[in-house]
């Protein structure tokens, strides 16, 4: 990732004619190709953030750049073309097929119907629906999640280089998140496109974002880390609590394996490795082996070649280390 | 009585002339469409606007309360005797105007409360999701509001126009012109039937018409096509 900024809020600030604040005098940086989740409890400035971004709300202080561009002296309609844009309630128009939903912006952008028609079938191949199936029929005749595979589709259509989400995968449910997840986290580093992501689920931001953005009410960022810094060294009692007391095991699944943990594998008999893992993995994924297996230790092997076990006490030394870096990168 | 009724109706020569129903009968639709056309030109755009911008809810509301509350006839009343109107406007003079306000007054409510309420209910997340793509007011209003309100939009001007042609009898009572002539005729002379056959024909009338703008309501719908290609593949 090259550390470029794409999107860079100085001071950007909102507060409405009654004299609410809903966000604070905030500072914000995403690089480009980042994915940035913006996370907090409900009123705390998240979603005004985003809008104000594509300026579907006008901030009252500060500046928002995109790409080096100040947005608020370019024309709003214009930005909005240029940045995609996804909402929780999908807002497909219900009036009219899949297909012409997802050739909208590219229409918009002026393509002709013949090109905007070939672009929203990629689009549709690229989030999982085929358009054999899926292209002549109406928004209601999908399923919660297919509907917002097409709200990707359709926020994708015009490649913008920026994508705006706001609790996108809020109304599906479980098992159907977890699917569209893993498939837009995919999708995202294929296409290299920068997201600003807003959730209120703490599980979802560490999941999807390369780093998280804690606001708390009244619109203060609390804190702005990677995952793993968030929470393991979270900044205050405020994003203590808001990671939760299960932040533990959350570490897990975003601290990576390290080869240094590993024990050798000198006098280890076969029968007591259970599975053996890949040395790309994550610690939680180490540890649902483990555990799912029964077994004492668990093999990591780099390719074809076994370079260690992994133990219960491997896995502590590796969440002790990873703390331990982050304070000494803090101080 | 019925058969009085049914002879006067089916007698040829109580239709044809300048007094006949068929006269009466061009008379109030003219006068229908007419009051329904300045209604709708006058009323939907300010209430469509309105709607698009979420503005003034209480006044588009209240303005259909106040028109229920007036008395059409009350109305009617003082504008045929008011300074408005001339004897030359028309082929109905003082009275075919007066009778045209005050049919236009009462067409107006039903159009631009429902005009306001159908575009302000129209889907929120819809409409966000047009706006955030990037298209401009004008379009979110003509490809996303319009499209999605048109049908209880048009549920309002079918109101009006059968609530007009009903009360566009009434005219006959400051001797304007339509069918009310017929009704106020057998009055005059005592013909308790050709008093019951003009309100038949008013009122079958109605029913033509509102048979007839629901035909045209249900084909101006734009999702009339995704309804029945809906109810056809959960068919």
């Amino acid at each position: 990732m090259s550390a470029e900024v794409m999107i860079r809020l100085s001071g950007v600030g909102k507060t409405y004619d009654d004299g609410t604040v809903a966000v604070h005098e905030l500072d914000l940086e995403v690089q480009r190709g980042e994915l940035v989740c913006l996370v907090g409890p409900s009123g705390c400035g998240k979603s005004t953030t985003l809008k104000m971004i594509n300026r579907l709300i006008e901030p009252t202080t500060g500046t928002i750049e995109i790409d080096g561009q100040d947005v608020t002296r370019q024309d709003p309609v214009q930005l909005r073309r240029g940045i995609g844009y996804v909402i929780q309630q999908v807002g497909l128009f219900p009036h009219q097929k899949i297909i012409a939903n997802v050739m909208t912006v590219p229409l918009l952008y002026g393509e002709s119907r013949t090109t905007a028609r070939a672009r929203a079938r990629e689009l549709l191949e690229l989030v999982g629906l085929d358009p054999a199936t899926y292209a002549d029929r109406y928004p209601s005749q999908l399923s919660g999640g297919q509907q917002q595979r097409v709200g990707v589709a359709r926020a994708l259509a015009a490649k913008p280089p920026v994508l705006l989400m706001d609790e996108p995968f809020g109304a599906v449910d479980p098992l159907v998140r977890l699917r569209l997840q893993d498939e837009f986290l995919r999708l995202q580093r294929e296409l290299g496109v920068t997201v600003v992501f807003v959730t209120h689920d703490i599980d979802e931001a560490v999941r999807l974002g390369d780093r998280v953005a804690v606001f708390a009410t009244g619109g203060r960022l609390a804190q702005y880390d990677t995952p793993a810094r968030l929470l393991g060294r979270p900044a205050d009692d405020f994003v203590a609590e808001f990671v939760g007391s299960t932040s533990g095991l959350r570490r897990l699944d975003v601290t990576p394996l390290d080869p240094a943990h590993l024990e050798p594998l000198d006098g280890v008999r076969t029968g007591d490795i259970g599975a053996a893992i890949d040395v790309d993995s994550t610690l939680g994924h180490a540890m649902a082996v483990l555990l799912r297996d029964d077994a004492g230790m668990v093999g990591v092997r780099d390719g074809a070649q076994f370079v260690g076990v992994l133990t219960p006490n491997g896995i502590h030394r590796a969440l002790r280390a990873a703390l331990a870096e982050m304070t000494e990168a803090s101080a | 009585m019925l058969g009085d009724v049914f002879s006067y109706l089916t007698d040829g020569s109580n239709w044809s002339g300048s007094t006949g129903i068929a006269a009466f009968a061009i008379q109030q639709l003219l006068l229908t469409v007419t009051s329904l056309v300045i209604a709708v030109v006058v009323g939907l755009p300010p209430a469509l606007y309105l709607g698009h911008r979420r503005w003034g809810g209480f006044l588009a509301v209240n303005v259909s309360n106040v028109g229920r509350a007036v008395p059409v006839f009350a109305v009617l009343l003082v504008l045929a005797l008011g300074p408005i109107g001339s004897e030359k406007f028309g082929p109905f003079g003082r009275a075919g105007l007066a009778t045209l306000v005050a049919l236009v007054l009462f067409a107006l409510p039903p159009i631009i409360t429902n005009a306001y309420v159908a575009v302000v209910e129209v889907d929120r997340g819809v409409v966000e999701a047009a706006r955030g793509m990037g298209m401009g007011e004008a379009k979110v209003f003509s490809s996303v509001e319009l499209p999605l309100a048109m049908r209880v939009v048009l549920t309002g001007v079918r109101l009006a126009l059968v609530q007009v042609w009903a009360t566009a009898t009434i005219a006959a009572l400051v001797a304007g012109p339509g069918l009310g002539r017929v009704i106020t005729r057998g009055f005059a002379n005592h013909r308790t039937y050709e008093v019951v056959a003009g309100a038949m024909i008013v009122a079958v009338g109605a029913l033509l018409l509102e048979g007839v703008a629901m035909l045209v309501e249900r084909y101006a719908d734009p999702m009339r096509r995704a309804r029945r290609e809906i109810a056809r593949a959960s068919a």
